[in-house]
């Protein structure tokens, strides 16, 4: 037999579908947008000094100088930086293509530097690029765990919302954990645990009852912020000693690397969960791409039906899924309690639950570019605390709302289009 | 493998959905289960296939009983499903649905890609055929993904192959090259069920034939049984397969579409450069297999695409750019294409959906308030018209079959002082009752003197109800012809191929 390639489409009409591309300004609106403010805020508040900026520690191989620079000629030099590369993103619209993303990137860089520059100016202290960057990741290593947790949740077709009750969750029993067995690892697995757990609460009422699955979520937001407040006021403040005083993970710092200049101190003399955190993106990468594993919570994410219909059991795979992903949010919890501090406090996960949320879509519901957002949403959070260190001019809080307005331009506007999986939020029923 | 199935009863609460059927499949043997909309063969195929418990009856293979908990017994013991609707991940690549379920692996759990491209090449090349083992499945068109669904099953070696009304998503030519692929099978020493609504196909591979009524076998037919007996069959009563219609006598109304574009948010253009005309009392049929812009062109028409390119005008006026309302009240009646969303509000009950497109104004709204009065005794009148089959009007439209809801849009739409209607695969899932009934609706509009276009993907329907036919492909038009075009000229047409002379005098 001799039947036609199914590829090679008959003669007759050319063939591929044509498309016609609509390049949206909106890239080139929100960098005028965001320039002007910040044009404005500089002709509006003019800053008097020189902004320092430190980037040595005293361990490193070398030295290197404190740079001084003019606080408002520099904020000035980056609004021009920007506004050269607005121009290059107005062209590049006009002439039909995308804004590059090199312009986008050197852009956000001026704009920071520039602010900085101005926040900074007249300050007598240094401000540290190194606490910058450093801080930056110890912030945003619940965040990125968070993310995990909803990537692998989400990718198998359960909204998890509940990713800030995990943290809260792993929070709370590593302290407790930890303090009674003096071992932060012991505190770190009881977290995973825990939010496990937390997990498992989430699967049953959303994959076998089959209720809403942001009801679900939110409820156990809600529930074990009331638990861990009321067995914190209960329990553990009169146990202070016993019950809520854990010993931290040392931070290990890597031979000859750490002394590097900036890259040092910033990513060679961290804890083992900060070590921990590429190779679990990593991990949860290779699992979702390429393993069996990975294959099958994919396919029940997208069409559950058809994973039925080769055999797959849908519903154990959702809960294999919801189960590991709690662990891994857990991981995130535990940050809290036996690496950042030593003691667990009433709601001290403070939201970034919902900000791993955000860093998940941010991330396309994929665990690399998810932990790259929460890389940057733990920068502006960071960025919050170094500026009030320096005495920034921005009343502190109104600093406070810089992590959530980065998150909030970053999902709403940089996504682009993103497609979450098929099946998401929508229980499965054999009929 | 022989596949018999004994005494197969499934009831869905006072539904009897397949009652005592009895089957037998031989290898080598292509067996077509023929049956209307509804008939209960979908059902009977789930049941054999673990998607469903049988509340009565076994299935035997080989003569041995068998006990399905669920398709991957199912599917261990031989059986190999081509769904309807295919099962098939759209993201994933060729070669990940096919391993999917039974993976190979390489170390612990780690997927070995390269084993399941090659069993992807090697089933392909055995049919002749070539699949990319790393397209994704999705931007496939979907006479590939039909093959990825046979290569599938046939990695798993199934030996009973069952297809679940394979043709409906193809061109003329790809079901041809599918019925070869059936019989290379049945060749193989597979035994095949085929199940089908359509009478020409069944003629065409059947070795048996058993015909399926209200989920009752109501008989055995030899492929070589007339037509009309086979349709009478399957209905239960003497059906007419043609539609009855004068010659158009054309009237002064006109829609004249012309270099109309549409594209997709994402910038893919979806009808490309269509130019028409529809002159009153004529149907004009948009041929095309799904999914070749027709959606895309009958909502432009309505208003639904507020970005067009190139101009809609009724009787000289222009449509283009207005809103949905205005053209509404332009006198334009719409059958969107699927009546569960976008046609009806199945929660709402006949009366409220009767009226769905009056509720901003007179008479059926006074001073912000529903005349329900009015209300219902305009909804009993239309029952009563369109023939709705019902225990009331204030049922909810969900409940009632394809058929009836289908009136209910219909009569919805016809109901207004119409100026042109466009009726979007108006009999798709309905019963052959319904179809008669709608037809005739339809071509009385056009006596009326009323521009008509329909949309179908049935050639049959199309051939039955046009006075001219326009093809689309790709979102072009492949051509105008008349309604008498030969079917081998109106099937490579749909395939994209322009016949020799064009046609377009009427």
């Amino acid at each position: 037999m001799s039947a036609p390639t199914v590829d090679g489409a008959p003669t007759g009409t050319s063939d591929a579908p044509r498309t016609v591309t609509t390049v949206s300004w909106k890239t080139s609106i929100a960098l005028a947008v965001v320039l002007a403010l910040y044009a404005l805020l500089l002709l509006l508040a003019p800053r008097e000094g020189s902004a320092r900026f430190s980037l040595s520690t005293p361990t490193d191989f070398f030295q290197l100088p404190v740079y001084v620079l003019p606080g408002m000629a520099t904020a000035w030099v980056c609004a021009a930086v920007a506004a050269a590369l607005l121009v290059v993103s107005v062209v590049a619209t006009r002439a039909q293509r995308r804004t590059p993303l090199w312009a986008t990137g050197v852009y956000a860089a001026a704009l920071l530097v520039g602010f900085l520059a101005w926040a900074a100016a007249g300050s007598p202290r240094d401000l540290s690029v190194v606490g910058l960057l450093g801080g930056a990741i110890a912030l945003s290593v619940p965040l990125v765990y968070g993310s995990l947790s909803g990537v692998i949740g989400e990718r198998s077709g359960t909204i998890n919302i509940a990713i800030e009750s995990q943290l809260l969750a792993g929070a709370f029993t590593a302290a407790v954990a930890g303090s009674l067995t003096n071992s932060p690892w012991v505190g770190l697995l009881a977290a995973m645990i825990a939010a496990a757990l937390v997990g498992l609460v989430l699967a049953v009422f959303t994959i076998t009852y089959r209720v809403n699955q942001i009801i679900v979520g939110v409820v156990l937001n809600v529930l074990v912020i009331g638990l861990t407040s009321f067995f914190y006021s209960l329990v553990l403040v009169p146990n202070t000693e016993t019950l809520n005083s854990t010993t931290r993970f040392e931070q290990i710092p890597i031979p000859f690397l750490e002394r590097i200049p900036v890259v040092g101190p910033v990513l060679f003399d961290q804890t083992i969960v900060v070590y921990l955190m590429p190779v679990v993106v990593f991990l949860v990468w290779y699992g979702l791409f390429r393993t069996r594993w990975g294959l099958r919570l994919r396919a029940v994410g997208e069409h559950p039906r058809a994973a039925d219909t080769v055999g797959i059991e849908v519903l154990r795979t959702r809960y294999r899924a919801l189960l590991i992903a709690g662990a891994v949010g857990g991981m995130g919890g535990a940050f809290y309690t036996v690496v950042s501090i030593n003691q667990f406090g009433r709601e001290m996960t403070a939201g970034a639950g919902f900000i791993a949320l955000a860093a998940m879509i941010f991330g396309k519901w994929n665990p690399v570019r998810a932990a790259l957002a929460g890389l940057l949403f733990g920068f502006a959070t960071n960025l919050q605390n170094v500026l009030s260190v320096v005495g920034s001019p921005v009343p502190s809080q109104f600093m406070l709302m810089l992590p959530y307005v980065v998150t909030l331009f970053a999902v709403a506007g940089l996504v682009g289009r993103s497609r979450p999986p098929a099946a998401l939020a929508t229980p499965y029923t054999k009929e | 493998m022989r596949l018999e199935l004994r005494g197969i009863t499934k009831r869905f609460g006072a539904l009897v959905a397949n009652d005592h059927i009895d089957l037998v499949v031989e290898p080598g043997e292509i067996h077509c289960l023929l049956g209307e909309n509804g008939a209960g063969k979908s059902t009977l195929m789930n049941v054999l296939y673990g998607l469903y418990d049988a509340d009565e009856g076994e299935i035997l293979l080989d003569g041995e009983v068998q006990d399905f908990e669920g398709p991957g017994d199912a599917m261990n013991a031989g059986i190999g499903m081509v769904h309807q609707h295919f099962m098939l991940v759209p993201v994933f690549s060729v070669a990940e649905n096919v391993m999917l379920g039974h993976e190979t692996t390489s170390g612990p759990g780690i997927l070995d890609l390269s084993a399941a491209r090659e069993t992807v090449r090697s089933t392909a090349d055995r049919f002749g055929f070539h699949v990319d083992p790393d397209a994704v499945v999705e931007e496939l068109p979907v006479g590939v993904q039909q093959r990825v669904e046979i290569i599938k099953a046939l990695s798993r070696d199934a030996q009973v192959l069952v297809f679940d009304e394979p043709t409906a998503v193809l061109t003329p030519q790809e079901t041809d090259e599918l019925m070869a692929i059936m019989r290379q099978l049945k060749d193989e020493g597979k035994a095949i069920v085929f199940i089908t609504h359509k009478l020409r196909e069944v003629r065409e591979v059947a070795d048996r034939i058993t015909v399926v009524r209200h989920g009752k076998v109501v008989g055995e037919a030899d492929p070589t049984a007339p037509d009309n007996e086979l349709a009478s069959l399957m209905v239960g009563r003497a059906v007419q397969l043609t539609v009855d219609k004068e010659a158009a006598r054309h009237g002064e109304n006109e829609l004249a579409v012309e270099n109309l574009v549409v594209a997709r948010p994402d910038g893919q253009i979806v009808v490309d450069d269509v130019s028409f005309s529809v002159r009153g009392g004529e149907i004009l049929v948009i041929a095309g297999v799904q999914g070749n812009g027709q959606t895309e062109l009958t909502e432009a028409l309505i208003g639904l695409h507020p970005d067009l390119q190139g101009s809609i005008r009724l009787d000289g006026e222009e449509l283009r750019g207005r809103s949905v309302r205005k053209v509404l009240d332009a006198g334009v009646g719409f059958v969107p294409e699927d009546r569960s969303t976008d046609g009806l509000v199945g929660e709402f009950t006949i009366a409220e959906n009767l009226i769905l497109d009056r509720t901003d104004g007179a008479p059926f709204v006074r001073a912000g308030s529903l005349q329900l009065g009015l209300r219902d005794e305009f909804a009993r009148e239309k029952v009563d018209e369109f023939d709705v089959r019902t225990t009331g009007i204030d049922l909810p439209v969900g409940r009632l079959s394809g058929g009836n809801q289908q009136k209910v849009v219909l009569a919805r739409e016809l109901s207004r002082d119409l100026r042109l209607l466009v009726a979007a695969q108006p009999t798709r899932g309905v019963d052959v009752g319904s179809i008669e009934f709608i037809h005739k609706r339809i071509v009385e509009t056009r006596d009326q003197g009323i521009p008509v276009i329909v949309v179908s993907t049935e050639l049959d329907e199309a051939v039955a109800l046009a006075d001219r036919i326009m093809v689309m492909y790709r979102g072009r038009v492949v051509g105008i012809v008349p309604a008498d075009t030969p079917r081998d000229v109106l099937g490579l047409m749909m395939a994209g191929v322009a016949p020799e002379s064009e046609g377009d005098a009427a």
